[in-house]
């Protein structure tokens, strides 16, 4: 491709290195010819893909695309109308029992943190490994608190969600799906609802997480996390994966318009 | 305040109310159980619950009371010779009566608790049950632990609305005798005909001693409980 520009982001310190890209294992997240509708819009369209353990793979595109869609389909909280996917080489059942305990294997961070508005942090983070898990009372306590203090909320475990700040809130929902040892984390856009100066805390959980060989899906905007952590990335428009390639490539040459009109709109600044 | 004094001196004004206390109190928590139950059907993803959650609520809810309460007592205890105490008792009619009456308030007010509960799931962003599901939670347990905690805070505003209603509500089992406050008064209006206003304001005051707290209280407890987010 002609001339590769340098879209570097400034958050991207050069001398931070790369994660390891070696020990990428067997297929564990496989979808194959998804096809999804929202009424006449086709979402996702034949959509085929394989994220293998310790992979991290980042989602990117333009809003309307799909991304999410496909993120959310992975753990059947949104239902497709043909194809399968299958985790660790279980089928997605119908709703019911099995899907529960599919998805308890299958961590989810959400856009909006979603935490249990109800429950102190310490609960939101036990819940899980509690009532799902069926882990002693002092047992889920004495990870959660862990797995808090390795996201640094650890301070905050007997507040409240709303008493936190977003980064936070989001640090205390990666320890939540964290705390069920899930084999995939799913990560739907984890930093689009956090002011600016919140990201990096959040980036820097996620960083951390893919370095010590967690599996997970990204759906972001965040090009600095995509070159830093990605193994791969995932192009997607208008429901189609339209382009896949190991982020310095995809990031330095893409080969299809849409991915280069893309770059070239959110890399100019 | 003669004629007051004639009135209570002559009528057991404070077992009527009494009565009215003990209706409201078991009816209120059949009336909380169904409601809950109802509710939970109407927002289960299985379409048998959500079509017996609507058509219970629609029926219910757009029936009078006094039908409710007369089908009770006629059809299902009389005709249908179902008892809900021991026949050989002595206070047999009265027991009897009292417990078709409670059924039929219960019964009949769950419909509103349903509505007032669904309208307080509404208020729960769907995140929350998102975020329960991807736990790995099922249905069950994520509107118990997840949805339910935090609808009722937004419930409970109408709630309280439903339990005044409910109170008032219990003056039409005077029509199958229940002894309560309604009853006593056409009795009064039957031998004391010349004190009818002195009758109509122990009616009165009765019910707002016993209404008008409830509102204070249900209004206190929707502040201290919302949910912040």
């Amino acid at each position: 491709m002609a001339e590769p520009e340098e879209p570097v982001s400034q958050s991207e310190s050069p001398e931070d290195p790369p994660v390891a890209r070696e020990e990428v294992g067997e297929p564990l997240v496989v979808l194959t010819d998804v096809d999804k509708y929202f009424g006449e819009l086709h979402v996702l369209q034949h959509i085929n893909m394989t994220v293998r353990k310790g992979e991290v793979v980042v989602v990117l595109g333009p809003s309307g695309s799909g991304k999410s869609t496909l993120c959310r389909a992975i753990n059947r909280l949104e239902t497709i109308q043909s194809g399968t996917i299958s985790i660790d080489g279980d089928e997605l059942p119908e709703e019911g029992k099995a899907l529960a305990r599919l998805r308890a294997d299958v961590g989810m961070v959400f856009q909006s943190f979603n935490l249990f508005a109800h429950k102190t942090i310490l609960e939101n983070v036990t819940l899980g490994p509690v009532k799902v898990r069926k882990k002693s009372g002092s047992e889920a306590k004495n990870r959660g608190m862990e797995l808090l203090k390795r996201v640094g909320v650890d301070n905050q475990a007997d507040k409240y969600p709303a008493q936190l700040s977003g980064g936070q809130q989001q640090r205390v929902a990666i320890a939540r799906a964290l705390a069920m040892d899930p084999k995939v984390i799913l990560f739907d856009e984890p930093t689009s609802a956090l002011d600016p100066e919140m990201v990096n805390e959040v980036l820097d959980v996620m960083v951390s997480l893919a370095r010590q060989g967690m599996t997970m899906i990204v759906v972001t905007h965040e090009m600095g996390f995509a070159r830093k952590a990605a193994n791969r990335v995932v192009f997607m428009s208008d429901g189609l994966i339209v382009e896949e390639a190991d982020p310095e490539t995809f990031f330095t040459a893409p080969e299809s318009n849409r991915a280069k009109d893309f770059l070239s709109k959110i890399l100019t600044h | 305040m003669d004629a007051l004094r004639t009135l209570l001196e002559e009528y057991n004004v404070l077992a009527a109310f009494w009565m009215t206390i003990k209706l409201t109190f078991f009816g209120a928590i059949g009336a909380f159980i169904i409601g809950t139950v109802i509710a939970i059907m109407r927002v289960s993803p299985v379409k048998v619950f959500q079509t017996f959650g609507l058509a219970y609520v629609t029926l219910v809810r757009n029936t009078p009371l006094t039908l409710l309460v007369f089908f009770a007592a006629f059809g299902l205890a009389i005709t249908l010779q179902i008892n809900l105490a021991p026949p050989d008792s002595p206070t047999f009619i009265v027991d009897n009566n009292f417990r078709w009456g409670v059924v039929a308030l219960a019964v009949y007010h769950a419909a509103f608790v349903a509505e007032a509960i669904r309208s307080g799931i509404n208020t729960v962003p769907l995140g929350q049950a998102e975020a329960a599901r991807a736990i790995g939670l099922p249905f069950l347990p994520t509107v118990t632990t997840i949805v339910l905690p935090q609808a009722f805070r937004g419930a409970i505003a109408p709630l309280g609305n439903t339990l005044i209603a409910l109170t008032k509500n219990t003056t039409v089992l005077a029509t199958i005798g229940v002894a309560e406050p309604a009853l006593m008064m056409r009795n009064m209006l039957e031998f004391n005909i010349s004190l009818l206003y002195a009758i109509f304001f122990i009616m009165a005051a009765g019910f707002v001693i016993l209404t008008l707290p409830t509102g204070l209280f249900f209004t206190w407890w929707s502040r201290k409980l919302a949910v912040q987010r």
